[in-house]
C-alpha cells in the first residue's frame, strides 16, 4: 500500500493533469465559437454554419467531460485534502462555490440552447447562448484561478483558531481575491488556451490542406514535392480537392483563421511569459530557484539551459550536488530583475524544505522551448502566407501536424511548474502539502481510487482521442443553404463529379456525417 | 446640515440581522434537493431506458434529456460548493469519512456523463448495447450511493453500521424514477409515454415503502426517534403521503406536466426532513454544530451577497432552457 499522502497527491496529479486538457478545449474554442456563429447568422454563406457546427461538436464533448472530470477535483478537496479544506476552506472554498454559481450555470444551461437549440430560438437569442457560453469558460477560469493563485500568493487573511484548530479567515476580500498571482495566472492560462486551440485547429486543418494539396490545383507548385510523398498517386484523399471544393474551401478558410490567432498569441505569450517569471521570482523565490536549478544564492547568477547531475543515481535529487551545466553568464539575473546583469538571485539553500527540482526544471524548460517553436512557426506560417504560398508548403503542413497536440503539452508542463514549484506547500508559506492531506484516510483507501482513476482515465483519454478522431476525419458537416446555392450534397452525392470525371469512388465516407 | 455623503460610501453590510449560518444550510440543501429534483428525473430517464428495446424510443429518451442534463448537474457542483464555501470542517468530515463511497458516486456519474456521448458515436449494435448498459448503471448507482451517503451523514454511520442507510439509497433511486417517469411521459407519446406513467407509479408504491420503512428503521433507534416524533418531520411525511396521492390521480389523468411538479414537491420534502433531522447539529457523527461549522461573519456575508445576486440570475437561465425545449421532443442532434 502506498502511503496515503503520497497516494493522494498522485491522484490530485492524475486527475488535475487529465482534466485540464477539457478546459483547455472549451475556453479556447470558445471565441472561436462566438465568432463563427456571428458569422453564420451575418453571412448567407454556408461556410460559417459548417464551420460553427463542426466545431461545436468538439466543443460539447470536451465540455462533457471537463464537468465529470471537475467535479472529481472539487470532491478530492473533501475526501483527501480535509485538513486543507478545514484550514483554508474560508478563503478557498468561496471561490469555488461563486464559479459555480455565476460560470458554470450560464455555461452549462447555454450549452444546452446553443447545442441543440438552433433550429428553435431567434438569431438573437442563438447568438446571446453562444457568448454566455464563452463567456461562462472564461468566468469559471476567472473564479478557480482566483482560488488557485491565493495559494500561490495569499493575502487578505488572518490567521485564527477554530474549534482548537488553525484556520485563515478573511479580513479582506479585495486584498484575497485580486492577490498578486491572479493578473498573470489569468492572462498567461487564456492566453495559453486559445494559443493551444489555435495550433490545434491549424494541425488539422493543414492536414487535409496536406491531403489535398496536390490533388490538381496547384499542379504546377507541387511537382517537386512528388518525392516525399511516393504514395499520392494511389492516395484517394487526393481527390477531395475536386469532389469536395468546399471541404478545401473550409479548411483552408480554418488554417487562415487559425494563423492569425497563433500569429497574435504566440509572441505575445513569450513576451507575457518572461515578465510573469520576473514575477515569480519577486513573489515565490523558491519556484524561481526551482525552475533555474539555482542551489545557491549568486550575483551574477548564470541560467543554466542544461543541467544533469553527474552521478545519475542523483537525478531526481532536489540537492544533487556535482552538476554539469551548460550556462549563459549572468543571464538569470537578467531575466529575475528584467535587465540587471548583477542582481542577486536566491537559491533553494536559502529555504527549509524544496521542490523536486528536476521535475520544475525541465518542465520549464519544455515549456519554454514549446514557445519558442510557437513563435518559430507561427513566423514561418506568416512568411508562407505573404508570399502566397501557404498552401503549398507541405513541410510547413506537417510542422503544423506535428504540432497540433504540442499547446496542450505546454499547457501541462506550465502547470507543472506552478503546482509542483511551489513544494512543499500547499497554500505557500502557509501549509505544506503533507499537512493538508485527510487525517483518518488510509493507504488501502488511497491506493484503491488511484488505482481506479489510473484505469478509469486512461480509459476516458482514449475514449477522448477516439471521438475526436471520429470527428475530425468526418469532416464538416453539410448544412442546408438558405439560398440553396451550395453544399447540397445529402439527395445527390456527387453534385460536382462533372468537374473530375475519374472519381467516382469520392466522397463516399462524407456523404452521412449529418446528423 | 448636511452630512457629507459623498467622501465615504458606507461599507457593504456584511453583519447581517439573519442568522446567515442557519439561511445557510437552507440554502446547501436547497441545492441539494434542486439537484436531485432536476438531475433526478436524468437518473430516472436513465432507469427506464433500460425498460426499452425499440432503438427509436432510446433515442428518444435522450433526446428528452439531452439540452437539460449538464444544467442540471451543475446543482450538485454548487450543492457541493456551498457546503464548502459555508461549512468547510463540515465538507471535510463529511466527505474525507465517507471516501470510498464517494468516489463511487463520481465514478457512476462519469460513467451516466460519457454514456450518452458515447452511445451516439457509432450505430453498430454491439457498441450501443454496452454504452447503453453504462448508462443505465451509472443512471441507477449514482443516486443509490447519493441516498447511501445522505443516510450515513443523517445517522452518523458508516454503510455496515446502519443498514437503514442502503433503504435510504433504494429509496432516492425509485424517487428518481417516480420523477423521471413523469417527465418522459411529459416529453414523449404512445407507448413510450404509457409505460413511463405504469413505471412512475410503480416506483412510487416503492418510494412511498421503502420511506416508511426507513421511517420505522429510524423509529426503532432510541439516538433518532424523539426528533423523528416532532411536528414538523411528521407533517413532512405527511405532506409526502398526500403529493404522492397527488402523483398518483394525476398521472393516471395523464396530466404530466402536474405529476412532474409532484414529484419534485415529493423530492423537496425528503430533503427537508433530511435538514429538519440533521439541524442544529450539522454532523451527528462527530457533533459539529452549524456554528461551529460556519465560516466567520464577514465571509459568510459576502457569500450570501454573492448568491443573492446570482441565484436569481441563474432561475432565469434555468426558464429560458426550458421554455426554449418545452413540449414533446424529436429525435434529433446538433
Amino acid at each position: 500500500m502506498v502511503d496515503p499522502a503520497l497516494a493522494s497527491r498522485l491522484q490530485f496529479a492524475l486527475t488535475t493533469i487529465v482534466h485540464i486538457i477539457f478546459p483547455v478545449m472549451s475556453m479556447g474554442l470558445a471565441p472561436f465559437l462566438v465568432y463563427f456563429t456571428w458569422k453564420s447568422i451575418r453571412s448567407s454563406d454556408p461556410l460559417w454554419e459548417r464551420q460553427r457546427r463542426f466545431w461545436t461538436r468538439l466543443f460539447a464533448i470536451s465540455f462533457v467531460v471537463g464537468t465529470v472530470t471537475g467535479l472529481v477535483l472539487e470532491f478530492e478537496f473533501g475526501t483527501n485534502f480535509a485538513a486543507f479544506s478545514t484550514f483554508a476552506g474560508e478563503l478557498f472554498g468561496g471561490p469555488l462555490a461563486v464559479e459555480g454559481m455565476m460560470a458554470f450555470f450560464l455555461e452549462a444551461t447555454f450549452l444546452g440552447v446553443f447545442v441543440f437549440g438552433r433550429e428553435k430560438v431567434g438569431d438573437a437569442l442563438y447568438m446571446f447562448s453562444a457568448i454566455a457560453v464563452g463567456l461562462g469558460t472564461w468566468l469559471s477560469a476567472v473564479w478557480i484561478l482566483i482560488a488557485n493563485s491565493w495559494m500561490q500568493t495569499p493575502r487578505g487573511y488572518e490567521l485564527a483558531q477554530r474549534n482548537g484548530q488553525p484556520v485563515v479567515t478573511l479580513v479582506d476580500p479585495v486584498a484575497a481575491y485580486l492577490n498578486p498571482r491572479f493578473p498573470w495566472l489569468f492572462v498567461h492560462m487564456q492566453s495559453a488556451a486559445v494559443l493551444s486551440v489555435a495550433l490545434f485547429m491549424a494541425g488539422v486543418a493543414a492536414y487535409f490542406v496536406y491531403r489535398s494539396s496536390d490533388g490538381g490545383t496547384e499542379s504546377g507548385e507541387t511537382a517537386d514535392s512528388g518525392d516525399e510523398r511516393a504514395d499520392s498517386s494511389d492516395d484517394p484523399s487526393a481527390v477531395e480537392t475536386t469532389a469536395g471544393s468546399d471541404d478545401a474551401r473550409f479548411w483552408r478558410t480554418t488554417l487562415k483563421i487559425a494563423l492569425v490567432v497563433l500569429l497574435v498569441t504566440a509572441p505575445f505569450q513569450v513576451v507575457h511569459g518572461d515578465s510573469y517569471a520576473r514575477h515569480v521570482a519577486e513573489t515565490q523565490p523558491q519556484k524561481f530557484a526551482a525552475m533555474e536549478a539555482q542551489y545557491e544564492t549568486e550575483a551574477p547568477a548564470a541560467l543554466h539551459l542544461l543541467a544533469i547531475p553527474t552521478d545519475p543515481s542523483a537525478f531526481t535529487d532536489p540537492r544533487a550536488e556535482n552538476l554539469w551545466t551548460v550556462d549563459i553568464p549572468a543571464m538569470a539575473s537578467v531575466l529575475a530583475s528584467g535587465g540587471d546583469p548583477s542582481y542577486e538571485v536566491t537559491g533553494l539553500d536559502e529555504f527549509e524544505g524544496s521542490p523536486p527540482v528536476a521535475i520544475v526544471f525541465w518542465s520549464f524548460r519544455a515549456m519554454v522551448l514549446l514557445g519558442f517553436w510557437f513563435v518559430g512557426l507561427a513566423l514561418w506560417s506568416g512568411y508562407r502566407w505573404r508570399r502566397g504560398d501557404l498552401f503549398d508548403d507541405q513541410r510547413l503542413h506537417l510542422a503544423l501536424m506535428g504540432s497540433a497536440p504540442l499547446g496542450f503539452i505546454a499547457v501541462e508542463t506550465g502547470w507543472i511548474v506552478t503546482e509542483v514549484g511551489r513544494q512543499p506547500w500547499v497554500v505557500q508559506g502557509l501549509l505544506r502539502t503533507e499537512d493538508g492531506v485527510s487525517p483518518g484516510l488510509t493507504g488501502t483507501e488511497a491506493t484503491l481510487t488511484l488505482a481506479g482513476f489510473a484505469l478509469v482515465y486512461t480509459a476516458l483519454l482514449v475514449g477522448y482521442g477516439y471521438v475526436v478522431r471520429r470527428l475530425v476525419l468526418a469532416g464538416p458537416p453539410e448544412v442546408e443553404s438558405a439560398t440553396g446555392s451550395t453544399a447540397e450534397r445529402k439527395p445527390n452525392p456527387e453534385p460536382t463529379a462533372d468537374s473530375s470525371p475519374d472519381d467516382g469512388t469520392a466522397s463516399t465516407p462524407e456523404v452521412s456525417t449529418d446528423d | 446640515m448636511t452630512e457629507p455623503v459623498s467622501a465615504t460610501l458606507p461599507p457593504v453590510a456584511l453583519s447581517s440581522p439573519i442568522d446567515l449560518p442557519t439561511l445557510w444550510v437552507a440554502v446547501v440543501f436547497a441545492f441539494l434537493g434542486t439537484f436531485l429534483f432536476l438531475d433526478g428525473f436524468d437518473f430516472g430517464a436513465g432507469a427506464l431506458f433500460a425498460t426499452r428495446t425499440d432503438e427509436e424510443e432510446r433515442e428518444r429518451i435522450l433526446a428528452a434529456i439531452g439540452p437539460f442534463w449538464d444544467g442540471n448537474e451543475v446543482w450538485l457542483v454548487v450543492f457541493g460548493g456551498g457546503l464548502f464555501a459555508a461549512f468547510p470542517p463540515l465538507y471535510a468530515s463529511l466527505f474525507s469519512r465517507h471516501y470510498l463511497l464517494l468516489f463511487g458516486v463520481l465514478g457512476a456519474l462519469i460513467c451516466r456523463g460519457l454514456a450518452p456521448e458515447f452511445y451516439e458515436q457509432r450505430e453498430d449494435e454491439a457498441w450501443q448495447r454496452w454504452w447503453g448498459r453504462a448508462f443505465v448503471v451509472g443512471s441507477v448507482t449514482a443516486p443509490l450511493l447519493l441516498g447511501v451517503f445522505v443516510g450515513n451523514w443523517l445517522l452518523g454511520t458508516t454503510v455496515t453500521e446502519a443498514p437503514a442507510t442502503v433503504l435510504v439509497g433504494l429509496a432516492v433511486v425509485a424517487l428518481t424514477v417516480v420523477t423521471g417517469g413523469a417527465f418522459v411521459a411529459l416529453k414523449t407519446d404512445g407507448s413510450l409515454a404509457a409505460d413511463a406513467r405504469t413505471w412512475g407509479l410503480r416506483a412510487l408504491a416503492a418510494y412511498l415503502l421503502s420511506l416508511v420503512a426507513v421511517f420505522l428503521a429510524l423509529v426503532a433507534r432510541p439516538a433518532v426517534r424523539p426528533a423523528l416524533l416532532e411536528p414538523v418531520p411528521l407533517a413532512l411525511v405527511a405532506v409526502s403521503s398526500a403529493v404522492g396521492g397527488g402523483y398518483a390521480l394525476a398521472i393516471r389523468r395523464e396530466r404530466d406536466r402536474l405529476a412532474f411538479f409532484a414529484a419534485g414537491g415529493l423530492t423537496y420534502a425528503l430533503v427537508a426532513l433530511v435538514a429538519v433531522l440533521l439541524f442544529p447539529t450539522l454532523d451527528p457523527a462527530t457533533g459539529l454544530t452549524v456554528t461551529e461549522a460556519a465560516i466567520s461573519s464577514p465571509a459568510i456575508g459576502l457569500l450570501t451577497l454573492s448568491a443573492a445576486l446570482l441565484v436569481p440570475l441563474v432561475c432565469v437561465y434555468f426558464a429560458v432552457l426550458y421554455s426554449t425545449f418545452a413540449g414533446p421532443v424529436e429525435a434529433e442532434g446538433y
